[in-house]
């Protein structure tokens, strides 16, 4: 790690060197250091693999806009832009807004929490966003709008159009880590920002 | 949906095992770098963290996240805030498993069982009296989407004497859940100890 890489958080938030959230998060090292680690790790990894970086930007910038958290959907689709160009960015803007909904939802097990189940969010992307998105991607945003917003509708099954659109099992863990990692961030970012502001 | 016969249809403080739909890395063929991205040796028994260990570094530096934000005592919210905040994202996103395991840590570290159990049968409504109330209040409005956390959550934690390292770390409890509850989720199920 070099010293003078942005913490992402401390950079969403507006958290100054000297302020009081730099003090509070500074309580807590560990977490700051390796929250950061974890982006680095699963955003821009030295190893991407079969998961590219511009892949890795593409699936944040999808579950970043999906969070409706402007400073952090930003930051992501700039990033998007970066690495993996100006029309794909503007694509998965598209299929952001084709397949925006609320969480979280979905069904639990038959049996008692039967009335807690509500109806899992649709996901549809327009033919032509799909076609730009390749099966790869598309299948990758289908399995993070699941994740993101209905998550115990958890199944097997749903790891079938992730093999059959060339992901592994390898592969599979790091986009879910990715797309739960976000989970994690978006909130911390959304959370200290409103602390920030309350003073 | 679980596949297996003794999936709970329930949340509880029992001990659960977790089955996972992603083959692990088998124990003796974990490499040098993912037993160290374990972090506790001892995890190389769990098919949870096997399985994590595909993406050593991701597994390694969420490990020493989870870490700090639950176990530094260095002031802020005592541990059993944080498990709570745990405990209830984990009962509104509907993980079970995660649940189950910080409801037991919530119930442990306040001694209030009845209370943990009321929230884990009756959900994140549950009146588990003021402090706890407004804990599980901004857990619940970080974890929706779209998130509803706000002033009158800060103001409410304020209220009940927290200071603002204790509300980072409430918030940090509940956005950590957030990712652990979709791991958990998505990659495995549930299932009571045979």
């Amino acid at each position: 790690m070099t010293t003078s890489e942005t913490d992402v958080i401390d950079a969403l938030v507006g958290i100054a060197p000297g302020s009081p959230l730099d003090a509070v998060r500074a309580r807590r090292p560990a977490a700051r250091t390796h929250a950061q680690a974890s982006y680095r790790a699963l955003l821009t990894p030295a190893e991407p693999g079969d998961f590219t970086i511009a892949e890795r930007f593409a699936v944040a910038a999808y579950v970043a806009g999906l969070h409706r958290e402007a400073a952090t959907a930003a930051h992501y689709a700039a990033g998007l832009a970066v690495h993996g160009g100006a029309a794909l960015a503007a694509t998965v803007e598209q299929a952001v807004a084709e397949t925006r909904a609320e969480g979280p939802k979905g069904r639990y097990p038959a049996g008692p929490l039967s009335v807690e189940d509500t109806e899992p969010p649709a996901f549809a992307l327009s033919t032509p966003v799909a076609a730009a998105l390749g099966p790869k991607l598309a299948a990758a945003l289908a399995h993070a709008h699941y994740l993101v917003f209905h998550p115990r509708d958890a199944a097997p099954e749903r790891f079938q159009p992730l093999y059959a659109a060339g992901w592994t099992a390898d592969t599979i863990v790091s986009l879910s880590q990715l797309v739960s990692f976000l989970a994690f961030q978006i909130r911390v970012v959304a959370g200290l920002a409103v602390l920030r502001a309350a003073g | 949906m679980a596949t297996n016969p003794n999936a709970p249809v329930a949340f509880t403080r029992d001990q659960l095992d977790w089955l996972p739909w992603v083959e692990p890395v088998a124990e003796e063929a974990l490499t040098p770098r993912q037993v160290e991205a374990l972090v506790d040796a001892a995890r190389a028994k769990s098919p949870y963290f096997r399985l994590l260990a595909r993406d050593p570094d991701a597994l390694e530096h969420r490990t020493r996240t989870d870490k700090d934000i639950f176990y530094n005592t260095d002031a802020g919210a005592p541990r059993a805030d944080r498990e709570l905040a745990a405990a209830a994202v984990s009962r509104f996103n509907g993980c079970i498993y995660c649940a189950s395991v910080h409801a037991r840590f919530a119930a442990t570290y306040a001694k209030r069982e009845a209370d943990v159990d009321r929230l884990l049968v009756e959900g994140v409504g549950a009146d588990l009296g003021e402090h706890w109330n407004a804990v599980v209040a901004a857990a619940v409005a970080l974890t929706s989407i779209p998130m509803t956390f706000g002033p009158e959550h800060v103001a409410r934690l304020r209220a009940v004497g927290m200071d603002d390292l204790a509300i980072a770390d409430v918030i940090q409890s509940a956005a950590f859940f957030n990712w652990a509850n979709r791991l958990m989720l998505s990659l495995g199920e549930p299932a009571a100890k045979g």
